[in-house]
């Protein structure tokens, strides 16, 4: 079998097939699909955070013109069952989500009615039309009055709001903390935050009757997952539901989960015969798209006096919403956390516990970074601590504890396997790229100038590409562990690779066309890649978790080494070579060393196509393949995120002076979508740092609606960045891939909470709390409540 | 249902005339009547710029407008950007410098550099981020915008100007 030749496009700066397109206005998004005859939805959302829904009166909706159907949901209880988001970890209690409220609601914008008119400007006016007679139940507001005895119950079949709880244990931390020379205390905060993807979610849904097929096209990241739920909750066979996932205007996590306007929209197109449409506005996104975080974590760090980490210890306690999301369940955010608390540092004694409660907010989800932003804040915040008590430069603290070399493969305290990756070099990187120890001293003579300047580390690492070993979120019942692709040479030798992941805006059609393309090596420009179809590709899931580069690029690549395969047995028969002797390259497939004697792909795709005679005695015709991967344990990505920043002395407002980021994502497929991606994820960590909180008042009322009271950085307070690369190859991956989608987000929250903290270090200030509004550190520096 | 009203306008060089409900918002108009679905809904509240057009010349929210104010207007949308078959140059900058990720608020931005470069043809970066702030985009970062709209201006024709320090 010959190797492939030297990868030509796998590490080039190849400009993005997804643009053309997207920058012309052809893109299709949800709202791009206008069939004949689409009726129109809108959700009649509850403004009471909890209440018993006493009756609900839609007749004079039902009689407007124009209104086809409204629904509520003793209706939607006749046509789909509720979501039930089950999960085998021992202490987590299933909770129903049904699509329409049923008896009460928990949360403010919760839907109670739906609508389908001709269009949506009659759908909203039926909405002013539906009466419903509520009977107010007291809010549950705040995570820590929720396991208060007698507090209002959300799920009476939970029994109370402590939907989950769980701990990580090793060694004796409590002995570990004990015998410890300085032992750093926090209560960390870090206050709710939504994803805000540009583009609302959306869903479409066509039923045709005659054939008992259902298409939904959503703003969805997870087509595979919600196929497979709806064939359940809808009782309609898996193989007659399409759901297509085409331009989607960014995920970020918040896209992967199944929502209630799904399930309705398809539940309508069936009962109607007609296609149905929703499509969120703004409002509705910040009340009933998934949230994030929210996390109180009160923790403890030991170390000696050399600076080496003895013991770590953290309670965390999440506020996970009214509802608990499928197929994550509430247990994503707050059991990662305490899974990435201990980060890339040797601890042999740690204990975390975690709570997930419920509360009358919208439901908690995954979204960029899921758990490991708060356990970076909170890791690396006391790591700063124990460096200011011990007189220890930062950087020389964090580089005495990282995992060495040596160590590789690192079982963590919480049962993740490291596999070889690169926390010092990173670190030497980033302290070398930004002179850290002149960036250091800079900041020192700011501070004795009278200006509060400082600057901030953070490392992290993060577990990507996982495969079947571990469930991506604890216990759930969803195979995360693989993906497929199937590549197809069509006989006029131009190519179709087609995968069960879904790119919304991380353009791997590119990357994945980089990859198929050096496999098979053929011209970028014959390879298409599709996704985001269940009824085009093989079974797969979608993109979530930092995981279709590597599971979606290892399937194209065992999927593509068949078809090279078979490429070269076919070219050997026509050249009357020994296939050991050919090399394919450039669309051709030449005898090594005799460039003038070959055939192109294209002649080889033509004899795959024409018949037994044409080929090697016993092969079968056709050229394509279907192959799976499942990476197993899944591979490590990490990074450390440095930043100057300094602290407005009148407005309180932070300003970053600096930014740097050196990663290690293994094998770099196209430079410029990697250092995309670390833009737009540190954009985010800066939002999440100084900008980006849901706030609910204490009657669980939404007070952040808009995008004037929900802040998302503009391009003036996001700071330019440098990007380095440390590229290690993954030893357990094909193709040496590690995912790289969020580590953005993971470092920059925690990086600039201690670049402030340094800044004040002067008056004694320690970040604890994020976002880092102007309010909040006026009210710390110069107090006031 | 209110009594419909009639919409004249030009679109991308292009006379229309539609008939509409006076409550129409102009972007619907755009998408659902003259099927231009290139221009984008983000906020419905004019924050996040997704669907900025450029209005009498002049970068303007189409969802904080009604169709009906739009009679008699001349409007560009992101369609009518390629000429001939070739992208502008601020769209041939935004592919080479990879100032778009999922694509959403990429009409909105394109709309908005274009009516920025006009008054400022020679940014520097903190004038550009100053620019394209009335866009939100989460993707991006804005780093690769910002040098797409810096690039774009060079090949414009405007002279780089010398940066006073960031």
């Amino acid at each position: 079998m010959s190797a492939p030749a030297a990868p030509k496009l796998v590490g080039a700066r190849v400009p993005r097939l997804e643009d053309p397109r997207l920058l012309t206005g052809q893109g299709r998004y949800v709202d791009d699909h206008r069939p004949a005859r689409t009726l129109h939805a809108a959700f009649l959302r509850t403004p009471h955070a909890h209440a018993r829904i006493l009756r609900i009166d839609a007749e004079a909706a039902r009689a407007l013109p124009g209104v086809a159907a409204v629904l509520t949901g003793e209706d939607m209880a006749r046509d789909c069952k509720p979501v039930r988001a089950g999960s085998r970890m021992p202490a987590y209690k299933v909770t129903s989500f049904p699509a329409l409220a049923q008896g009460k609601v928990r949360y403010t914008g919760e839907a109670v009615a739906m609508v389908a008119a001709e269009s949506r400007y009659l759908a909203e006016d039926a909405l002013d039309c539906i009466v419903v007679e509520y009977e107010p139940l007291p809010a549950v507001a705040a995570m820590e009055a929720a396991l208060a005895p007698g507090a209002p119950v959300l799920h009476e079949e939970a029994g109370d709001n402590l939907l989950l709880a769980r701990e990580f244990a090793c060694g004796d931390v409590d002995g570990a903390l004990a015998g410890a020379h300085l032992v750093v205390r926090e209560r960390f905060r870090f206050h709710r935050h939504t994803a805000v993807c540009m583009e609302n979610r959306g869903a479409l849904a066509e039923y045709a009757s005659a054939t008992g097929t259902l298409t939904l096209r959503s703003s969805a990241q997870c087509p595979g997952i919600v196929r497979d739920v709806l064939a359940d909750l809808l009782d309609i066979p898996e193989h007659l539901i399409r759901v297509v996932a085409a331009d989607v205007g960014g995920g970020f996590g918040a896209k992967a989960s199944l929502y209630p306007e799904e399930i309705a929209v398809c539940v309508m197109a069936r009962r109607l015969g007609r296609p149905v449409k929703w499509i969120g506005d703004r409002r509705e996104d910040l009340l009933a798209t998934s949230h994030a975080w929210d996390e109180i974590v009160e923790a403890e760090l030991g170390v000696a006096a050399d600076g080496t980490i003895v013991g770590l210890r953290a309670e965390v306690m999440a506020d996970v919403g009214a509802y608990s999301i499928y197929p994550w369940t509430a247990a994503i955010e707050p059991v990662q956390t305490i899974s990435f608390l201990p980060g890339p540092y040797r601890i042999e004694h740690y204990r975390g516990r975690t709570r997930g409660i419920a509360t009358c907010k919208a439901p908690m989800g995954p979204y960029r970074g899921v758990g490991r932003p708060p356990a970076v804040f909170v890791m690396e915040g006391l790591l700063d601590r124990a460096a200011r008590r011990l007189g220890m430069d930062p950087t020389a603290l964090r580089l005495r504890n990282f995992i060495r070399a040596e160590d590789f493969p690192y079982k963590s305290p919480s049962g993740i396997v490291w596999d070889r990756s690169s926390f010092t070099e990173t670190m030497l990187r980033a302290r070398e790229a930004l002179g850290w120890e002149a960036a250091r001293a800079e900041a020192a003579r700011s501070r004795a100038a009278g200006r509060w300047v400082g600057v901030g580390v953070a490392s992290y690492v993060e577990l990507t590409g996982i495969g079947s070993a571990i469930a991506v979120s604890p216990g759930m019942p969803v195979p995360t562990g693989t993906e497929a692709a199937t590549i197809r040479v069509d006989p006029a030798g131009t190519v179709t690779a087609v995968f069960g992941i879904a790119s919304h805006g991380q353009g791997l059609e590119t990357t994945l066309a980089q990859v198929v393309a050096d496999e098979l090596g053929v011209p970028i420009e014959t390879v298409r890649v599709l996704h985001g179809d269940t009824a085009l590709s093989p079974y797969g899931t979608g993109t979530y978790a930092s995981r279709s580069t590597v599971l979606a690029g290892g399937a194209g690549i065992l999927a593509g080494r068949d078809v090279r395969e078979k490429t070269l047995r076919i070219a050997a028969h026509l050249l009357e070579a020994h296939p050991a002797d050919l090399v394919v390259q450039d669309g051709r497939v030449a005898v090594r060393g005799l460039p003038d004697r070959y055939v192109t792909v294209r002649d080889v795709a033509k004899a795959a196509y024409g018949g037994v005679r044409h080929l090697p005695r016993g092969m079968e015709p056709g050229l394509e393949a279907t192959r799976f991967y499942d990476p197993y344990y899944g591979t490590a990505s990490n990074a450390t995120h440095m930043a100057v920043v300094e602290v407005d002395r009148e407005t309180f407002h932070v300003r970053i002076l600096r930014y740097l980021v050196a990663e290690d994502c293994g094998r770099i497929i196209n430079p410029l979508v990697v250092d995309g991606q670390v833009h737009g994820g540190v954009a985010q960590g800066v939002g999440a740092a100084l900008l980006e909180e849901i706030v609910y008042d204490g009657e669980g009322q939404l007070l952040t609606g808009t995008l004037m009271d929900y802040l998302v950085p503009t391009a003036s307070e996001v700071p330019a960045m440098e990007v380095h690369h440390v590229e290690t190859p993954s030893p357990t991956t094909l193709g040496g891939f590690r995912g790289m989608g969020e580590g953005g987000t993971i470092g920059a929250p925690a990086v600039i909470a201690n670049a402030v903290s340094d800044a004040l270090a002067e008056l004694g200030i320690e970040v604890n709390e994020l976002p880092l509004s102007p309010e909040r550190l006026f009210r710390r520096i110069v107090g006031g409540s | 249902m209110a009594e419909m009203v009639t919409v004249r306008l030009k679109v991308n060089g292009v006379a229309h005339e539609g008939r509409c409900e006076p409550r129409k918002l102009l972007v619907d108009f755009l998408r659902e009547d003259l099927e231009l679905t290139g221009t984008h809904i983000g906020c419905e509240h004019g924050i996040c710029g997704a669907c900025t057009i450029l209005f009498n010349g002049e970068a303007a929210r189409s969802c904080i407008m009604l169709a009906v104010q739009a009679d008699g207007s001349e409007i560009l949308t992101v369609e009518g950007l390629m000429q001939n078959g070739t992208l502008h140059p601020l769209q041939e900058a935004f592919r080479e410098h990879h100032g778009l990720q999922c694509g959403f608020c990429t009409p909105g931005m394109l709309m908005t550099a274009l009516d920025f470069l006009k008054t400022n043809p020679s940014p520097t970066e903190a004038e550009v981020r100053e620019g394209i702030s009335a866009v939100l985009c989460r993707c991006t970062g804005y780093q690769g915008i910002v040098n797409a709209v810096r690039a774009a201006a060079r090949t414009l024709g405007g002279a780089a100007k010398v940066e006073s320090g960031t």
